[in-house]
């Protein structure tokens, strides 16, 4: 299989001075300033007994939402807004869009 | 060049041409552009280079000056030499991407041929599609002749590359009159460019090694500490400035003007600012003047962003009035080189009377007898009403010489 590396998120500390910002918008990963999915409607829900990880899902992902733990693919909450093309591209209709609230 | 001991390479070149042998010299792994007039040509030398083999590039044919830009700032996210032409309509659709660059600190190189702004359709030269720009964190450099183009665009891609500036250069050259005018031009051998310009090396790129996240969220609680890097930034370029034109003095024997030449400014009484090709009409006007027994100057600003204030304060001196010559107008104001150059001399102390002439607009030739008009007014101590509207349109129809 091949890896699929995600780096692991530290807690956002601010630096104490201007100077200690990173030059432009390039910085060491594992570090969300911002959360930018708070806005979902609507969240994937993979059927794993449908899935055969063939990954369209990741692939067709703008987000980079789709994260494969071990056979299983899961969601990244904090990425995916709720867009649903991974749903669309599914062919074998393992995922699902299901409201985020009612 | 000096005592002959440097290889000389005179070759009779068009501004624009000038501008594709620096970029040539200078070796970027990728060129993405559209064609505009008068820029066209350089991009049209550059995918000839890129045929006959005389430079290794990724020229990339892209289907708008926003992709253009676009392509660049995801090349140079690798740590890639990038450089792109435009003008006018083009440079005003890139807009957006100008300060995605200069935010990102991606030290991207563009020449801009300065072409006027639409409506009513014009494809002549004047300055309102840069200047409308100053604002969007780029460094800005204007040439005085073809040899200068070069020397500019390769000194650019030190200065945008330098690990305390990182902010992209805009080279403009002034449309037609520039661009595509012809001179001796002497373009240094590559060897000589080598030793000028090293490879570009940035730790600010990705890499699969060391993963990094690239044109991130920065709210609020972060956002003023982002520009004010950005604005360091561009104020420690004077110093790179210098000190790249220093190193290509030593390499090439030839002197810079740093970011404002003066021209017989020390004992001057009537000083006129300007950019551009236009100062070496002035320049020729300033000649004839004091050869009359004149005391007028010239002060040639090659650096709009960083500001030259320092230098055009310290250049003032004893001044009785000086004229700000530019080819813009921000319409209900006044120049935007005006109001740059006012706020030095506030800064400085020394704020003489003046005048702010516009000129040039939509391609209009600047005349020899326009500029002595200019130095006229400037010095017509008869008239006390000579500076009540500081803003004249050179030339206007119906206007009484040169008042608007």
């Amino acid at each position: 299989m091949i890896p699929m590396p995600r780096p692991i998120f530290q807690k956002y500390v601010a630096p104490i001075r201007a100077e200690d910002y990173p030059i432009g918008t390039v910085a060491e990963s594992g570090v969300l300033l911002s959360g930018s999915a708070d806005w979902r409607r609507e969240r994937p829900v993979f059927n794993a007994d449908l899935c055969t990880g063939c990954l369209k899902c990741y692939l067709a992902c703008p987000d980079g939402a789709v994260v494969r733990e071990g056979k299983k693919v899961v969601l990244d909450e904090r990425f995916c807004k709720g867009c649903g093309i991974c749903a669309v591209e599914c062919r074998l209709k393992a995922i699902r869009m299901a409201a985020e609230r009612e | 060049m000096n005592g002959g001991s440097v290889p000389s390479r005179r070759r009779f070149l068009s501004g624009n041409d000038a501008v594709a042998e620096g970029v040539r010299l200078a070796r970027p792994h990728v060129i993405a552009a559209y064609p505009i007039t008068p820029q066209t040509t350089v991009v049209e030398r550059l995918a000839d280079m890129v045929s006959d083999g005389r430079l290794s590039t990724e020229y990339m044919y892209v289907e708008s000056e926003h992709s253009a830009l676009s392509a660049l700032i995801g090349a140079s996210a690798v740590g890639a030499r990038t450089f792109t032409a435009s003008s006018s309509q083009g440079l005003l659709y890139m807009a957006e991407c100008l300060h995605y660059a200069s935010g990102g600190r991606f030290p991207i190189v563009m020449m801009n041929a300065n072409r006027s702004v639409a409506l009513p359709w014009n494809i002549l030269g004047d300055q309102r599609d840069s200047l409308s720009l100053l604002d969007s964190g780029w460094i800005q450099s204007y040439a005085l002749d073809a040899q200068e183009a070069l020397d500019l665009t390769l000194q650019a891609f030190a200065v945008a590359e330098h690990p305390e500036v990182l902010t992209p250069v805009m080279v403009n050259l002034d449309g037609f009159v520039l661009t595509h005018t012809y001179e001796a031009v002497d373009v240094p051998p590559t060897e000589l460019a080598d030793e000028f310009l090293p490879p570009f090396v940035t730790a600010n790129r990705m890499d699969l090694d060391r993963p990094k996240s690239l044109g991130f969220v920065a709210g609020a609680a972060d956002n003023t500490e982002f520009k004010y890097l950005q604005h360091v930034g561009v104020l420690n370029a004077a110093g790179v400035i210098a000190d790249a034109e220093a190193k290509f003095n030593r390499i090439f024997g030839r002197k810079g003007g740093g970011l404002a030449e003066a021209y017989l400014c020390d004992d001057a009484e009537y000083i006129l600012i300007t950019l551009g090709s236009v100062a070496g009409t002035v320049r020729s006007v300033v000649d004839d003047l004091r050869a009359a027994g004149r005391r007028v100057g010239l002060l040639r600003l090659r650096y709009l962003r960083p500001f030259p204030g320092k230098e055009i304060a310290a250049s003032i001196g004893r001044a009785k009035a000086v004229g700000v010559l530019e080819k813009d107008i921000s319409f209900g104001h006044e120049g935007a080189v005006y109001t740059n150059v006012l706020s030095a001399l506030a800064r400085g102390g020394n704020a003489p009377p003046s005048l702010n002439f516009v000129a040039g607009l939509g391609g209009r030739d600047i005349s020899r007898a326009d500029i002595k008009g200019m130095f006229d007014i400037l010095s017509d101590e008869e008239s006390p009403r000579r500076f009540d509207s500081p803003v004249r349109f050179i030339g206007l129809r119906g206007a009484k010489a040169g008042l608007a």
